[in-house]
């Protein structure tokens, strides 16, 4: 049954130099930056995909694309998990919001957007939400130095 | 034949020796002092279960008069610093150590509050002894509850021989 379904989607759901296998019961969809929105437009009115579970990022220091971006998406109604991928580059490290599809996102977003410095492109809201406000840097990236800290009061001598 | 009735009470109730006694005045601040530490718990992590266990009925701080809580600074006497302080909650728990009256003390709560425990990284305070001064440290992750009670002993301890100013030159 999973497997029927998940075979129909990666026939239907591959867009251009997109690619996708399925891991751990779990379909990967890898597509390029521009095509997110759209893959998850379709996941939701096509598949019925309707619960944003988490968006996050993955530094892979030293390659190009630096940064991955990871979406996962859950049905409720077929109970199976599809996981979105794209690679950003360092320079210009932006995807498409999905607050506009899934209003969960905004939150994750502005999360990813902490941890990474991952720029979601239409959100509304990306204030730091775990992070404080004049916090330098982004302290998941691979290049943040494991001990640097950043008080916000004074220590005592 | 006649007997004479049995005093039930003391010929003299009013005897000068049961009206006064004679102590110092800092075992007297100190005594009552000990006995009645209002903790606050500043609590923020995973010790705050190892401190429900200890505040409740098998070990029970209240037998050390430490055990209720007042969950307004201004009424406390002892900062418990229960779990692991971050740089974005440090400017909270220097307000709130500073709204406490004097005499105040401050217990560091368990590995984190102590030392950060295992976390070494952007987010959090290694021991809040580098932002507020601690009287006295618990360690454990998390700590016994005989190790709290013996460290609110310990504090008790101090505090009975401490000097205990009533008047000092700023008040």
């Amino acid at each position: 049954m999973h497997a029927a379904i998940l075979e129909t989607m990666k026939e239907r759901m591959l867009p251009e130099g997109g690619e996708a296998c399925v891991s751990h019961r779990t379909l990967v969809l890898t597509v390029p930056p521009e095509c997110v929105f759209d893959a998850a437009r379709r996941l939701k009115a096509e598949f019925a995909f309707d619960l944003f579970l988490d968006v996050t990022a993955v530094d892979w220091l030293g390659q190009t694309p630096r940064f991955e971006v990871v979406y996962h998406f859950y049905s409720t109604s077929h109970k199976i998990r599809v996981r979105l991928k794209t690679r950003v580059p360092e320079t210009d490290p932006v995807v498409d919001s999905l607050v506009a599809l899934y209003g969960a996102a905004g939150f994750m977003e502005r999360e990813c957007h902490d941890m990474y410095g991952i720029v979601f492109r239409g959100n509304p809201d990306l204030r730091p939400i775990l992070l404080y406000e004049g916090f330098e840097g982004h302290p998941l990236r691979k290049d943040y130095p494991k001990r640097r800290e950043q008080p916000l009061v004074a220590f005592r001598k | 034949m006649d007997r004479a009735p049995i005093p039930i009470r003391p010929v003299n109730s009013r005897h000068p020796a049961f009206e006064y006694f004679s102590t110092k005045k800092d075992e007297l601040v100190g005594w009552a002092r000990k006995f009645s530490l209002f903790p606050y718990p500043f609590v923020t992590a995973c010790c705050a279960m190892e401190f429900m266990a200890v505040s409740s009925t098998p070990y029970d701080t209240d037998r050390f008069g430490a055990a209720l809580p007042r969950f307004s600074p201004r009424q406390s006497d002892l900062l418990m610093v229960v779990g692991t302080i971050t740089h974005k909650q440090a400017p909270v728990l220097l307000k709130v150590y500073e709204q406490m009256c004097e005499p105040k003390w401050v217990m560091a709560f368990g590995a984190c509050a102590t030392s950060g425990g295992f976390y070494q990284n952007y987010a959090a305070v290694a021991g809040i002894d580098k932002i507020i001064p601690v009287d006295i440290y618990v360690p454990g992750c998390p700590p016994r509850p005989e190790t709290v009670i013996d460290a609110i002993m310990k504090l008790q301890d101090r505090i009975a021989r401490a000097h205990h100013p009533i008047v000092t030159e700023t008040f």
